[in-house]
């Protein structure tokens, strides 16, 4: 049975295809040739430890290093089959196709509906006021927070916990119809019942997005993903379903790191 | 070991209340002095205001006279100067807090922290060169003209401070979004420094109402009312360097009465833009 639904995924089409990318702040190198698939409809996970560009890859995806000064890649990364560094890409809506949820929750001084309205009034994605509503709900209910905010709406989404100002933003990249969603740490300055909140989220949202994951906690990579790849200074040293990652992996570094040896 | 604990600990303590009541005093002592100047303005000045002093114009001493025209001078020529000086100095603060970081930027940059440290009389002499020596006489136009001068630096600078201070994440979330980068700043930055950047504008507008020095040789001054921007201007500023420098008592009294106005009106400015930018979320 585990045989056929990884022969299932082997012929999975992948969502996010990276090769020998290179990534530099200035003169120092921070990604050095990762070459990956990222299949569609699967939580993959980045671990690794702090400083070895698992989050510096991430950002590459929807290229939010862009906003960095002084930054350069090289390589190629296709989404789609399009290249996303191509010249003429446009970016803005790259983005839209890829949302990403911040390690830090980065509501926006706004109203909690407003909040989630925003990415969808800026795409125009709304026939009219009733939809525009309907959508917001949606999302909210999706990011498993609108119980607890249907009664203010209107409040200022700083009133709200930690942990649902977080799954506020996510309803927020949700609102605007991603594709694939990339989470920088999104539990990771969250106490351990939002955490768990969070991961069952990202679980339940597999079925209709591609979603990669940065952690810090392995425990989290082991529950959450399909996959799992490890970083280490700037190199992907290993990409391997979950399991074998966590349980047979291939690299004697990604056994050192997994057991505790270092990190 | 506890010994030199304790010693250490009761030094601490001592530094730590020496520290406090120091700074407690500095505090009181720059509200005292605000509070003495408005209070000594309001007993001098209270006397001497009434519904015909705000409307008058000047007359000759023994006649009455009032400040009426000043008022209306000055609520003139600072409006113009906003309306020139705001706009041009918002965006200019946007520009160097969002894209300025290049050599222009930091020519603007520098260029301002400049223009922010000329004596303000300067500026009068450069728009006298400018537009009153051309247009053969003092006007309103170029009062507003060198207020919206040393208002620009002020509010480009404060502006892009106070645009500095929103976070980077809030501009990712909205980018990671899909918004493209003039609705990041529009929707996302500009609200969220909206309140200093009113604070800024609103210093700048207070800075510029108390000017005298470049409004002498710009605008001037006129002994009746006048609502033409091509014509010299009273201002309160000039009216109470006249009646304060004048030599007799009914004068001074006045120029008390004008003061307390100036400040009543900076004062209501300053309430009205804390009001309508207050934080709503």
């Amino acid at each position: 049975m585990t045989y056929r639904i990884s022969e299932l995924r082997q012929t999975m089409r992948s969502k996010i295809s990276v090769s020998n990318l290179n990534f530099y702040y200035g003169k120092t190198q921070a990604l050095q040739d990762i070459s990956m698939e990222i299949p569609e409809r699967e939580v993959v996970a980045f671990i690794g430890p702090s400083g070895c560009g698992k989050s510096t890859f991430l950002r590459t995806l929807n290229r939010m290093n862009d906003t960095i000064a002084g930054t350069r890649v090289e390589g190629k990364v296709t989404i789609d089959e399009q290249n996303i560094y191509a010249s003429g890409t446009d970016v803005v809506s790259l983005r839209r196709k890829i949302g990403m949820v911040f390690q830090k929750s980065n509501p926006f001084p706004k109203s909690i509906f407003e909040n989630v309205a925003y990415g969808i009034r800026i795409n125009g994605i709304h026939k009219n006021k009733a939809d525009l509503h309907e959508r917001v709900e949606k999302a909210l209910r999706d990011a498993a927070l609108w119980d607890e905010v249907k009664d203010r709406l209107n409040a200022s989404a700083f009133g709200l916990s930690g942990g649902q100002q977080q799954r506020l933003c996510i309803a927020r990249a949700l609102a605007v119809q991603p594709q694939v969603i990339l989470m920088d740490e999104p539990a990771s300055a969250l106490d351990p019942i939002a955490t768990q909140k969070i991961e069952e989220l990202v679980v339940d949202l597999k079925k209709d997005y591609t979603i990669v994951i940065v952690t810090h906690n392995m425990q989290q990579a082991s529950r959450v993903s399909d996959k799992t790849a490890f970083f280490m200074l700037g190199k992907l040293v290993e990409f391997n379903p979950t399991q074998k990652v966590f349980q047979n992996p291939d690299e004697r570094l990604t056994e050192d790191y997994i057991t505790g040896r270092f990190g | 070991m506890a010994e030199t604990n304790s010693q250490n600990h009761g030094r601490r303590k001592l530094v730590s209340s020496v520290m406090t009541t120091l700074t407690a005093a500095c505090a009181v002592f720059v509200v005292a002095v605000l509070l003495l100047i408005i209070s000594y303005i309001a007993i001098r000045g209270f006397s001497s205001i009434s519904v015909q002093f705000l409307i008058d114009t000047p007359k000759p001493v023994g006649e009455g006279g009032g400040i009426g025209n000043a008022i209306l001078g000055s609520v003139m020529m600072t409006a113009l100067a906003a309306v020139i000086g705001l706009p041009i100095g918002v965006l200019a603060g946007i520009y160097l807090a969002e894209f300025g970081n290049n050599w222009y930027g930091n020519v603007v940059r520098f260029l301002a922290d400049t223009l922010v440290g000329v004596p303000s009389i300067i500026i009068g002499i450069f728009i006298y060169t400018l537009i009153v020596v051309p247009m053969g006489r003092q006007s309103g136009l170029a009062g507003g003209l060198a207020l919206a001068l040393i208002m620009i630096p002020i509010v480009a600078r404060t502006t892009e401070e106070m645009i500095r201070l929103v976070p980077d994440a809030m501009r990712e979330g909205a980018l990671a979004l899909g918004a493209p980068q003039w609705r990041v700043t529009w929707n996302i930055v500009l609200p969220a420094a909206s309140t200093g950047i009113a604070t800024g504008a609103m210093l700048a507008i207070a800075r510029i109402t108390g000017e005298t020095a470049p409004l002498l040789f710009t605008a001037l001054n006129s002994r009746f009312y006048n609502f033409y921007l091509d014509q010299p201007m009273s201002s309160l500023t000039v009216q109470i360097f006249n009646y304060a420098t004048g030599p007799f008592e009914v004068e001074h009294a006045m120029a008390w009465a004008a003061t307390l106005i100036l400040v009543g009106i900076i004062l209501v400015i300053n309430v009205l833009v804390r009001f309508l930018t207050r934080k709503r979320f």
